[in-house]
């Protein structure tokens, strides 16, 4: 039996110029239109637009929204101002992680203040699960899941912010790093964010789903002599692990506390409670047993998710995620690999299909743009 | 070659055979349908001259930045040449994947696997279905 995929309110598009579709988390997604590499190139040199509309967004208004969040998340939240945003964690109460999030604070063109969790599509189901049931505990706080009557678009690329701005009421380029506004493009309300998953400037977009495919078309038009290119999850994935990302589902799972995975400086532990806190607040203390690295490989062949990781012949751990850098046109991977060699200077290899194949530990991230 | 005349196994390897005097010798190669799929080629590993392969044999691999495919034998023989150019110039293997995108060619022992194979008929068809 197989289940009817979800679809964007970009799917025709994606079908119409031919995209390469995948089964993404139950929806239906473009992983590449032309090249991956074309689509990532594009992206560190120009720009691209990633239909990013599968992934979940839930708002929440009420009062206590801000104390019920913050009692969820990893990170304060009932300190934030309007237009703020930050990078969180949901955790378990055994401090394993649920999903990673990113937590808008917005005030609406009428004043209305409320919050938007995005949440990973893998994720978006079992987010709801957890977060309702919690609710109760916390009057006149609603949740409503907007993931779909609103689509989202990732604007990201050297010169992403020249694309959209003549687009919009109030321009991405006024806005700080990991903040957003509720401003108007072609009239229209919609959400603009200076946030991204590429390690490239540039902003996300939240438009109403029957907008989303005006939006698109204006701006590839925009785009179209700046060399701004449609782009899949492909070149997606490519950028965001260049830039040292972790994805769920990869980097991270329930199985995995977030000082293992790097992810401390999104835990907030001082004078306040969240579910997980007593539990990370001793993980802090301990050393894990394993942590998330940077692997590094010359040559041309490629580390693959669950590839062995060893030392002097030994398995120390696994492959998490791997490519072969289009930026730095080579191999590359994150793993996780047993704390007593992730700072020695013992050799690690990875086992690529029966072949050990020597790999530097390299900080993370493996490619970082020129700030101005 | 005309990919017409040629025959291909699911996997995607297509084979020439050509018949001297007896002695039949196999072109082997992947299918353009096989490259667009794999795009953005990285890494091709290929084997030594001399190498037994029976049919349905691993006897290399292509490697995109997406993915890893191995490379099958598509009838039983002698590896009598390998495309040394090939993975130095994988754009070679879009451009011209019938001709100057040849990867082996086997000195044959046994092509009672070609029964197996598909025509070019059936070869697009198992594509359009693929696609």
């Amino acid at each position: 039996m197989t289940t009817a995929l979800a679809h964007t309110p970009l799917h025709a598009w994606h079908k119409d110029q031919g995209a390469r579709l995948v089964d993404f988390a139950g929806w239906s997604m473009p992983v590449q239109y032309t090249s991956i590499v074309d689509e990532h190139v594009a992206t560190r040199t120009a720009a691209s637009i990633f239909d990013i509309s599968h992934m979940g967004r839930l708002r929440f208004d009420g009062d206590n929204a801000a104390s019920f969040l913050d009692h969820l998340l990893t990170r304060r939240v009932t300190d934030m101002e309007p237009g703020q945003i930050r990078y969180a964690l949901l955790t378990n109460d055994q401090g394993g992680i649920l999903d990673d999030v990113l937590v808008y604070y917005l005030e609406s063109p009428h004043g209305a203040r409320y919050f938007l969790l995005v949440v990973n599509a893998s994720n978006r189901d079992k987010v709801i699960a957890w977060t309702q049931p919690q609710l109760a505990a916390f009057p006149g706080v609603t949740m409503q899941d907007r993931t779909t009557d609103t689509a989202m678009i990732a604007v990201q690329g050297p010169a992403a912010l020249e694309i959209v701005d003549p687009l919009l009421d109030s321009p991405a380029a006024s806005l700080k790093y990991y903040t957003g506004t509720v401003t108007r493009q072609m009239k229209k309300v919609c959400i603009v964010s200076r946030t991204g998953y590429t390690g490239e400037d540039g902003c996300e977009l939240i438009v109403k789903a029957s907008e989303a495919i005006q939006v698109w078309n204006n701006l590839l038009m925009a785009g179209r002599d700046r060399g701004c290119l449609a782009a899949g999850l492909g070149a997606r994935d490519t950028l965001r692990l260049e830039a040292g990302m972790p994805l769920y589902g990869h980097e991270l799972s329930e199985q995995v506390n977030p000082f293992q995975a790097g992810l401390g400086f999104a835990v907030n532990l001082a004078e306040r409670e969240f579910v997980g806190h007593e539990e990370l607040r001793l993980l802090r203390e301990a050393t894990g047993n394993q942590r998330r690295v940077g692997l590094s490989l010359t040559g041309r062949r490629v580390p693959r998710e669950n590839y062995s990781v060893l030392c002097a012949g030994q398995q120390v751990g696994h492959v998490t995620s791997g490519t072969f850098s289009p930026t730095l046109n080579k191999p590359i991977a994150m793993a996780y690999v047993n704390t007593a060699n992730a700072e020695s200077e013992h050799g690690l290899d990875i086992d690529i299909r029966g072949k050990p194949t020597p790999a530097t530990l390299v900080p993370l991230p493996f490619y970082s743009r020129n700030r101005k | 070659m005309n990919p017409e005349e040629l025959f291909y196994c699911e996997t995607h390897e297509w084979v020439s055979i050509t018949d001297e005097g007896g002695s039949k010798t196999a072109t082997v190669g992947i299918s353009k349908f096989a490259v667009d799929q794999l795009t953005d080629l990285v890494f091709m590993e290929l084997p030594e001259p001399g190498t037994e392969v029976a049919a349905g044999d691993e006897f290399g691999e292509v490697e995109s930045v997406k993915a890893v495919s191995s490379l099958y034998a598509p009838v039983a023989g002698k590896i009598l040449e390998v495309n040394h150019d090939l993975p130095d110039k994988l754009e070679t293997l879009s451009e011209d994947p019938y001709g100057a995108g040849w990867i082996i060619r086997l000195e044959v022992s046994d092509d009672s696997a070609l029964e197996n194979l598909l025509d070019y008929q059936a070869y697009q068809k198992q594509c359009a279905e693929e696609d």
